[in-house]
């Protein structure tokens, strides 16, 4: 076979086809990153999905005062259930294990990570993690009911099936670890000929950053899990008050994992943003090395402030004022971030593509998020607002409204480059507006009822918290209307939409130089990088046309 | 990009067993130093015993001395990540 | 594209620490509750130490550092080609290894023979900081001694394939991480040592 007519075929249908395999096994057991960010992807948009219809199940619990469709047992495994769900199986490792894998060796000019098989572990260990936490919702004494974060004492007490439950977790955390361990060294040891610390996409920066979280503060949740599965079963006391243990110290060793797991979920994300909007902007992007900078500052200081989940828990007054301090210096980097972005745009030359409206979406959202996040950074008003609907409403502007929109941007983004087809465009104009308004109307009315002193965590309210909670439930619905023609719009085009070869968005990072879809090992000819990942007019000059890119380097 | 491994230092025997001479010594010190009753001290002083033997082992037994520099600072960045979540903690359990 | 197939001797070993780094962290929230408890209950945490047998815990010492000396020899043995050599050190650090365990298990079978184990009667009658220490020295030999086991089947499955001539003086990253791997073990030991059974 001419190496003509072998480049040809692989261009046709690249990783699909290339290594001649079919059928499921060529899936569950390739070590390709491409293959593997895949199965992760459909993995967590699974988890994803049921997420959100436990998520709609509470609205409709919460539509109106009294028992409307659960009782409160029902109700306390469903938001434990919700939040577990959302947090382990979807938004901690969604970005990072789906479009990481997907796109972070490409974008660094690498045929694949430095540990394909272990990567390959990783997804199993995801897979495995998940089984056991559904598991445990139907085997022992009942699905779990301590909410998400397993506070102790109850988790140590509660008669539902929590210890498998944290089991399962322990091996997610595993699996997030692994992760992180391969993309560092794969960042460190595969770049292409060229591909210099400065010339990085903020993506694979964002990667980097998130990778040190994920192996620095995960082995603690891992060891709290422990802790607790032993105080359950070996009954060891250590965090029992009556023998001599602290249950505030669990909550200690939990967020010093669980608050920078939060920069797990929200750094990939800003990632994304960092690489979309210059890309809509057709301008390099305004500060790179703040951006890159800032993503590694806010690791390292989101890895300083977990106390701030503890004002009210009777943590010494020292210590309140000192993780207060801190968690105001994390504003800086994420301000950086948004600064950098909006300068991004200014005087740009504005294509409001699908990907460009999550990612406008994005720096809106996040920014209430952040800022309302400042008001539960301040002992003085976190005292008041503690436990109630607005820490829900907060925590969603930022995770939902941030990660959930930066991943939708991807989707959007990236997806088509691995298919080599388009979805159309207006529908997913529609249902990106749909989403927008439901979210708003959803997550502003729930910050409303927590000011107003609505707590969270109870199937119940009193009947003055009405109208708002109406209004909240109807947003949830707008939002999965149109979460639902997104998704239907998207996979509609990705199987069956107009096939491309090109470089749709104009992007200037290497991902796109490549064949569409990329070949099992990513590029063709090995490709040596001479331009910085946002340089548009260098890439402009290597092909007239300003639209190169099908990398057949012809 | 790809190292060779014939590159890699070489430790002799000998050198590694100084290193071990010492560690053992050094674990008597430990041993000597906590008979004594000296309050507070005795857990900064088996402390700094415990950390000089640590940084023996990785020096020599692991070889972190003829590592490149990366390593160097990638380990310092975890060791010391783990000493401010001990030292934050504290500020909550020393002042409560 | 055929440099899909080329070793990162480097990179794999990048990939080790990185691994160790989050042992690290994981013994480390074990230690960041000792210094805790340790700083609530001096006393008690005395007179805790006080039941633990320093000869056993130093003999176990002397025994795991012996066993690291062997780990580090033998990677010296097989860049220098020594094949037999290596084999005979690895195994002699498992044997280490188990004399360590054996050790272990007679502490712990008198402990808990002594009616001392996380719930017993007297551990809930006595002094809240001698439960709380002895839950901490169960926990974090346990913990240790499972790595102890998984260092040294690790080296067992090594010295196979030193065996088999798979390692070799050219291609020995894996007998490196392995034994990078055990001295983790030794290091964690090194901590634990001097905090439970010499804080009397």
């Amino acid at each position: 076979m001419s190496t003509a007519e072998d480049g040809r075929l692989m261009a046709e249908r690249g990783f699909w086809t290339d290594t001649g395999k079919t059928g499921i096994g060529a899936w569950i057991f390739s070590t390709d990153h491409k293959r593997i960010g895949l199965l992760y992807f459909y993995s967590v948009l699974f988890f994803f999905l049921v997420g959100v219809i436990l998520g709609l199940l509470m609205r409709i619990e919460l539509m109106a005062p009294g028992r409307d469709i659960m009782g409160p047992q029902t109700y306390n495994a469903l938001f434990t259930l919700h939040g577990v769900v959302m947090i382990f199986l979807f938004i901690i490792p969604g970005i990072p294990g789906a479009f990481g894998n997907m796109v972070m060796p490409i974008q660094i000019g690498a045929p694949d990570v430095s540990f394909p098989r272990l990567n390959l572990f990783s997804w199993w260990l995801y897979a495995i993690g998940a089984v056991l936490v559904l598991t445990s919702l139907f085997t022992g004494g009942g699905a779990p009911d301590t909410g998400w974060t397993f506070y102790v004492p109850f988790s140590a007490k509660s008669a539902t099936n929590v210890s498998l439950a944290l089991f399962g977790v322990f091996v997610l955390g595993f699996s997030s670890i692994l992760t992180g361990l391969n993309f560092v060294t794969t960042i460190h040891r595969l770049r292409a000929v060229g591909m210099t610390w400065s010339r990085i996409p903020l993506f694979t920066w964002s990667l980097y950053a998130t990778a040190w979280v994920q192996i620095l503060a995960t082995p603690i949740l891992g060891i709290t899990l422990v802790l607790v599965i032993a105080e359950r079963m070996l009954g060891t006391g250590l965090f029992d008050a009556a023998r001599g243990g602290d249950p505030i110290m669990f909550q200690h060793l939990f967020w010093i994992y669980s608050h920078p797991a939060v920069y797990i979920m929200i750094l990939p994300a800003m990632g994304i943003i960092s690489d979309i909007i210059p890309v809509f902007s057709r301008k390099p992007i305004f500060g790179y090395k703040m951006i890159a900078f800032s993503s590694l500052a806010i690791a390292a200081a989101g890895s300083l402030v977990w106390g701030h989940h503890m004002f009210t828990s009777g943590m010494s007054d020292t210590a309140v004022l000192v993780f207060s301090f801190l968690t105001f210096i994390v504003a800086i980097p994420s301000a950086i971030k948004v600064f950098n972005w909006v300068s991004t745009l200014y005087r740009g030359s504005i294509s409001l593509d699908p990907p460009m409206l999550f990612a406008l979406a994005f720096i809106l959202l996040f920014s209430i998020g952040g800022l309302t996040g400042l008001i539960l950074g301040a002992p003085a008003t976190d005292v008041h607002v503690h436990d109630t609907h607005f820490v829900v409403g907060h925590f969603h502007y930022v995770m939902f409204g941030g990660t959930g929109f930066a991943f939708f941007a991807a989707m959007h983004y990236w997806l088509p480059k691995f298919y080599g087809r388009m979805y159309r465009k207006r529908p997913a104009v529609i249902a990106w507006c749909l989403m927008f308004i439901g979210f708003n109307v959803l997550y502003m009315s729930m910050k409303v009822l927590g000011m107003r002193g609505m707590p969270r965590r109870y199937y119940d309210y009193l009947p003055e918290f009405a109208q708002l909670n109406l209004v909240a439930t109807v947003g949830s619905w707008i939002l999965a209307a149109g979460l639902a023609i997104m998704l239907v719009n998207l996979f509609r085009g990705l199987f069956r939409g107009e096939a491309f070869t090109g470089n749709p968005w104009g992007g200037a990072t290497l991902e796109w130089s490549t064949t569409t879809p990329p070949p099992t090992l990513n590029f063709i000819k090995e490709p040596v990088v001479t331009h910085g990942p946002y340089d548009f007019k260098a890439l402009a000059d290597d092909s007239p046309d300003g639209m190169p890119g099908d990398g057949r380097n012809q | 990009m790809t190292a060779q491994p014939h590159e890699h230092n070489i430790i002799s025997f000998r050198k590694l067993a100084a290193v071990w001479a010492t560690l053992l010594v050094l674990t008597a010190a430990t041993i000597a130093v906590t008979r004594f009753d000296l309050g507070g001290l005795k857990v900064i002083g088996a402390l700094t015993i415990a950390c000089t033997k640590a940084g023996l082992v990785i020096a020599f037994f692991m070889h972190m001395k003829y590592e490149n520099r990366l390593l160097q600072i990638l380990l310092f960045v975890a060791v010391v990540t783990l000493a401010i979540f001990i030292g934050l903690t504290f500020f909550d359990v020393l002042y409560r | 594209m055929s440099h899909a197939v080329h070793k990162d001797y480097a990179g794999a070993k990048l990939g080790m620490w990185l691994f160790l780094f989050t042992e690290i962290l994981l013994f480390g929230g074990l230690f960041i509750l000792y210094a805790v408890y340790l700083a609530r209950y001096p006393q008690d945490f005395s007179s805790g130490g006080h039941q633990l047998n320093v000869v056993l815990g130093g003999t176990n010492t002397f025994l795991l550092v012996t066993s690291s000396l062997f780990a580090a020899m033998a990677l010296t043995a097989i860049q220098q080609d020594k094949r037999l050599l290596t084999l005979r050190l690895i195994g002699g650090t498992i044997l280490c290894a188990a004399g360590f365990m054996v050790i272990k298990y007679i502490e712990w079978s008198s402990k808990i023979h002594h009616g001392i184990y996380p719930g017993s009667a007297s551990i809930v009658k006595g002094p809240p900081g001698e439960s709380v220490f002895f839950s901490l020295y169960y926990l974090s030999t346990g913990i240790h001694g499972l790595h102890v086991l998984i260092g040294a089947t690790l080296l067992g499955v090594v010295a196979l394939r030193v065996k088999n001539g798979t390692i070799n003086s050219t291609d020995y990253v894996i007998l490196e991480n392995g034994v990078l791997y055990w001295h983790l073990v030794d290091l964690v030991w090194i901590f634990i040592f001097p905090l439970y059974y010499l804080m009397l």
